[in-house]
């Protein structure tokens, strides 16, 4: 592995060599994202210091006050809201993916590769078909209200044998559960769309640790509880902040979920965006939030870089 | 205490233990065996899949309430098909998702090569810069699609699949970053020697990359494309903003239906669209898969 880098490094050319090649390889991916990707940015960048003269008209004024109106209560809230809804999201698929990505490494061969496919599989197909699915499982005439209605009426049967019908112990009537449009159902439904980012990473670490680690813990006679938190969450570490930061910042900005599982106040800085640009017409503020947004997702990225170079150092 | 420096070479001491203590007792790392994480991984899955599974199955369910199963019908696939709105969005996503895949695994391609093969000023930079649409927040990007493309008065209308080229645009400048990463994951597995080879026997530049790196490739191109493919034909929150009135594709058509109720119209189109992904993405994963053949 060593070697093929070191061959790779000396195998590769200087530009200026063969500078036509260079060129053609390079012009094309240079060009389309200049064009379509960092003038768009630039666009929105300089928008969010323009004033809104007319419906229609902005005027770039370099002012701030887009900026200093996101720091007003209303939207630090729905950041607060954002930021701990993520949060707890991320938290929950943190403590699902990582037995689950313990439990594929750990598979033999075969069941492995069908594990991690299976885990994969989801994440492509399509988010708003998926977050529709959840509808249809969570409202109060879905899937699990009716699970949930099927066994309460054989619970009532069974204290209705039991002679104790009378007592109404489980409720007159089978309540259904308010399961959607509410904080519950975004991060249920945010867990659920983006539970393979953690699992991925996770898996990744737990795949390259040394195994042979666990043993010499257990050998000594640490217990399984010991070794897992002095070993193995020590060891597995990077994956762990990989898969955080990969599921926190899709979620921080997400509006697709709150969109269509929450409730009328269940609002996160994406919809607020969205509002921006799409109804209230408003792009200057729209175009201020997501920067703001964008300098929060370089924010948590610098902290990785920061962190995978401290556990660098530590190897040296 | 590092997993870089200090492993050592791939001793596997577990089945001692396990010998030690009899087959049929899981050893202290198998932890495949504990019934406990057989379970949550178990109810994982079921959290993962009960929500795709039963819309698919009922998709075919004779009823329009939805909820329990009443027979057997393809009638919902039929209105789905006949719905002329949503077999137009179905159609344009198809059509922007080929011309997307075409467009980026070229792009994606040559940057991916470029990146393989030489050494220049700012590199490190431009590799950054190359990973950016993959790290901007989704809606970011799309509401600066939309202003772009309001700025610029890119022309809307003019007909198929003109109509329909803002949004191709778009997914074009997300999904050749990816079609980059794969195939420059196909290329580290290249024998340098091999094109060094061609080149001392005469063969030019061309010739070389026609005759020997594109038969190497080939895997690594075909799943970038199915990559590019399924990622556009999933995209829905920067499509939503690019999108005029003129050009819905079939997650933004969905959405719009979705938000008046759910019909079983809706889970026909859907598991249709669920199928074609599903498909596109096995064939990618087996393409993936690291084969030694052509590799050093």
């Amino acid at each position: 592995m060593d070697a093929g880098v070191v061959s790779g490094f000396s195998g590769m050319e200087s530009w200026s060599r063969n500078r036509l090649v260079f060129w053609v390889l390079n012009l094309p991916g240079t060009v389309w994202l200049t064009a379509f990707f960092l003038v768009p940015l630039g666009i929105i960048w300089v928008l969010s210091f323009g004033e809104k003269t007319s419906i229609v008209d902005i005027a770039i004024t370099w002012t701030l006050d887009n900026y200093a109106r996101a720091l007003q209560p209303i939207y630090l809230e729905i950041v607060w809201k954002s930021v701990w809804i993520s949060a707890v999201a991320t938290l929950v698929c943190l403590v699902v993916a990582y037995p689950v990505s313990f439990l594929i490494s750990f598979a033999p061969g075969r069941w492995k590769a069908l594990l991690l496919l299976a885990v994969i599989l989801p994440f492509w197909i399509n988010m708003l078909i998926r977050t529709y699915a959840l509808i249809a499982v969570f409202r109060r005439r879905g899937f699990v209200n009716f699970g949930l209605e099927w066994l309460w009426e054989k619970a009532n049967a069974g204290l209705v044998l039991l002679g104790l019908g009378q007592y109404h112990l489980i409720g007159q009537d089978f309540e259904p559960l308010p399961l959607l449009y509410n904080n519950f159902a975004v991060i249920a439904g945010l867990v659920y769309v983006y539970m393979p980012f953690m699992v991925l990473p996770l898996y990744a670490t737990v795949e390259r640790l040394d195994k042979s680690y666990l043993e010499a813990s257990l050998d000594l006679g640490a217990s399984q509880t010991r070794t897992f938190f002095s070993v193995t969450v020590p060891m597995t570490m990077p994956g762990v902040v990989s898969g955080i930061i990969l599921v926190f910042i899709p979620c921080l900005g997400t509006f697709l979920t709150p969109d269509l599982l929450g409730g009328t106040n269940a609002q996160m800085i994406g919809n607020v965006i969205e509002r921006q640009f799409k109804s209230a017409n408003d792009w200057p503020f729209g175009a201020a939030l997501s920067f703001l947004l964008m300098y929060a997702t370089f924010g948590a990225l610098a902290l990785r870089a920061l962190f995978a170079g401290r556990q660098r150092g530590m190897e040296v | 205490m590092s997993t870089e420096t200090a492993r050592p070479a791939l001793t596997t001491p577990a089945p001692a233990g396990r010998r030690a203590r009899g087959r049929d007792v899981a050893g202290p790392l198998d932890f495949h065996r504990r019934l406990w994480l057989r379970i949550v991984i178990a109810a994982t899955f079921l959290f993962l899949y009960a929500p795709i599974v039963t819309l698919m199955a009922f998709s075919f369910n004779d009823s329009r309430r939805n909820i329990v199963w009443q027979g057997f019908t393809t009638d919902y696939y039929v209105r789905a098909w006949n719905n002329a709105s949503l077999f137009e969005a179905f159609m344009n996503s198809m059509t922007i998702a080929v011309l997307s895949t075409i467009v980026s695994t070229i792009i994606g391609t040559l940057v991916a090569l470029a990146l393989w093969r030489f050494r220049f000023p700012g590199k490190a930079i431009y590799e950054g810069f190359m990973a950016l649409p993959i790290v901007v927040p989704e809606i970011c990007m799309g509401v600066a699609m939309m202003a772009f493309f309001a700025r610029v008065d890119w022309p809307s209308g003019g007909g198929w699949p003109f109509n329909l080229s803002a949004v191709t645009i778009a997914h074009i400048s997300f999904s050749f970053p990816f079609v980059a990463i794969v195939v420059r994951a196909r290329l580290a597995g290249f024998n340098r020697e091999l094109e060094e080879a061609s080149k001392d026997l005469g063969a030019s530049e061309w010739q070389t990359f026609r005759n020997v790196i594109v038969p190497f490739l080939k895997p690594g191109l075909v799943a970038g494309a199915l990559l590019a493919f399924t990622l556009s034909l999933d995209d829905f929150v920067i499509t939503f903003f690019t999108t005029g009135p003129e050009a819905v594709t079939f997650p933004v058509k969905v959405y719009s239906m979705v938000r008046f109720s759910v019909t079983p119209e809706v889970n026909a189109a859907s598991t249709v669209l669920i199928v074609i992904t599903v498909i596109a993405t096995i064939f990618a994963v087996r393409l993936q898969a690291p084969d030694r053949q052509g590799a050093q």
